[in-house]
């Protein structure tokens, strides 16, 4: 059965709304309008070599490596207890972690806004407790602690389906061969779980390198990331050719990272079991 | 001992992860206007909410955006899926490659490119572009529902409908499109949703006078707070809870048929 032609209008809808715009990113990042019209350059990387912008660049890698990592030690030993046989209501409890990923992140984002704020619950209740405030909001903690809130699912649901589908008899064979709890995890349980643990890395790091709203409304504008940068050239600066070149230098670095994460995936489901 | 540690742990990921949602709730029906204080029960920011015009007629936006880009994308999406399903293997390959481009590229490349191609291509940025928008992003998402089901599908199904006479185009309605119905329906909602909660995209290619309500989430929480998006997140959370228990609800079920 050869119906290849209903895919046509799909075809042309990728063209024209998916390759076209990101060629245009491309055509913007290297040329230039001059008095004598449009030139090819690569003055606007030149431009974010500059250490004004290379330190954005750096503080966005930071705060998402810092966030990454704090919900991998959060995430883990969650996925762990997910996956235990000793839950009688598990799917109800992986469906909880299903729903904030589904959740608008600005909601999630601004629930803390209101929760760090100067007068908000957490101060109001510090206080009550004789306690001096604690006045986070609008510093780089209260970004990552955004990034961990928001991201955290991402990092717990790729591990823990992971773990589920490992064989049990491999736990009970290395048990058997007189492995204690330490040793079967660090031999057996934890390399097996790294497909799991790449894919959920790539998915925290990505929206984290990425983002503008955490940023902006958990850094109050002080803590400029990657994305807030780009943000910025597109609507306030108005400077398409510096915004491209910055949305080039981003999709560099996560085309990169996911290179090296999948790569790290792919390595582990064939050659892990043997 | 060991167990107890366990569900101690897992309690507190579920308070970190649910609290403040519910406390963002609880809020949005204080009669103050603090944060920190209780002052009583109030429905007044809902009142409030349903007043303000600005508000609903982003609501109205979001829900015709939502609406129209999910039936869009559902009928190119089932289509492609259908089309790449029947391709040679080096063409659908490279066919799903470029599908995984909008899923995988950060959500401000994806806004921020077509924010460009539309003003190249001199569209004024607003309601066409909006929901091209969200057309460009929700259809692979319909293509990964849809497919997995029609590699399910028995081959020979469609050629012994074809045998008891049936045209393509009859077989394919009658025997094809139901079999693959409950990927179509997954795809639908899934994209209905992914079009609500859009925030990054559309804040990229929608033009003055026409908001979604993330937008104006958006612009009511940079400049403080205010209990009014306190309700209209509560709203929100509650439309997404209810679909995607619905969701899960349609899944589980397909599961026990099988």
């Amino acid at each position: 059965m050869r119906r290849n032609w209903l895919s046509y209008p799909y075809l042309f809808w990728v063209l024209l709304f998916i390759l076209l715009p990101l060629l245009l990113v491309l055509y913007y990042s290297i040329t230039s309008i001059t008095g004598e019209g449009i030139r090819f350059t690569l003055e606007h990387f030149q431009r974010f070599m500059e250490p004004i912008y290379l330190r954005v660049l750096f503080r966005s890698v930071k705060l998402a490596f810092i966030s990454t990592v704090l919900c991998l030690l959060l995430g883990y030993p969650m996925a762990m207890i997910l996956a235990g046989k000793n839950f009688k209501k598990k799917n109800v409890m992986v469906f909880l972690f299903v729903v904030p990923m589904w959740m608008n992140f600005l909601l999630r984002t601004y629930a803390w806004m209101t929760l760090l704020e100067k007068n908000g619950l957490i101060n109001t209740f510090l206080a009550r407790l004789g306690l001096s405030p604690l006045n986070i909001l609008y510093t780089e903690k209260a970004v990552v602690l955004g990034m961990v809130y928001n991201f955290l699912p991402f990092m717990v649901l790729p591990i823990y389906s992971v773990l589920s589908k490992i064989d049990k008899s491999l736990i009970e064979a290395a048990e058997d061969l007189g492995a204690n709890g330490i040793t079967v995890f660090r031999k057996v349980i934890f390399p097996l779980s790294l497909p799991g643990v790449a894919s959920g890395i790539t998915m925290v790091f990505m929206p984290a390198v990425t983002t503008f709203v955490i940023s902006r409304l958990l850094g109050g504008g002080q803590f400029t990331l990657i994305g807030n940068l780009i943000e910025q050239q597109f609507l306030v600066a108005g400077d398409w050719n510096f915004g491209s070149a910055i949305s080039m230098v981003m999709m560099a670095v996560i085309l990169l990272s996911i290179g090296i994460m999948s790569r790290y995936e792919r390595e582990n489901e064939g050659g892990g079991l043997w | 001992m060991k167990r107890f540690l366990a569900r101690g742990y897992a309690a507190l990921i579920y308070l970190f992860l649910y609290a403040p949602i519910l406390i963002l709730i609880v809020f949005s029906f204080n009669a103050s206007k603090s944060r920190g204080n209780w002052a009583g029960f109030t429905l007044n920011w809902y009142l409030e909410l349903f007043q303000d015009r600005q508000i609903m007629k982003a609501l109205y936006y979001t829900m015709v955006i939502a609406v129209l880009s999910a039936i869009i994308a559902t009928v190119i999406g089932t289509a492609a899926a259908i089309g790449i399903h029947n391709m040679k293997r080096l063409k659908k390959t490279i066919v799903m490659n470029l599908t995984y481009i909008p899923v995988v590229n950060p959500d401000i490349v994806t806004g921020l490119s077509l924010m460009l191609l539309f003003i190249f291509t001199n569209l004024q940025l607003g309601f066409v572009s909006l929901l091209l928008a969200h057309i460009t992003f929700n259809i692979p998402y319909v293509i990964l529902s849809v497919l997995p089901k029609l590699k399910q599908l028995d081959k020979n199904l469609y050629e012994a409908a074809l045998d008891l006479g049936a045209t393509p185009l009859y077989a394919y309605r009658k025997v094809i499109l139901p079999e693959i119905m409950p990927g179509i329906v997954t795809g639908l909602l899934l994209a209905f949703t992914l079009s609500v909660d859009d925030f990054v995209v559309s804040f990229f290619t929608t033009g003055s006078g026409v908001s979604t309500l993330s937008i104006i989430v958006y612009s009511m929480a940079r400049r403080g707070i205010n209990p009014k998006i306190n309700a209209l997140s509560s709203l929100l959370f509650l439309t997404v809870l209810i679909l995607l228990v619905i969701v899960n609800f349609r899944s589980g079920e397909n599961k026990n048929k099988e």
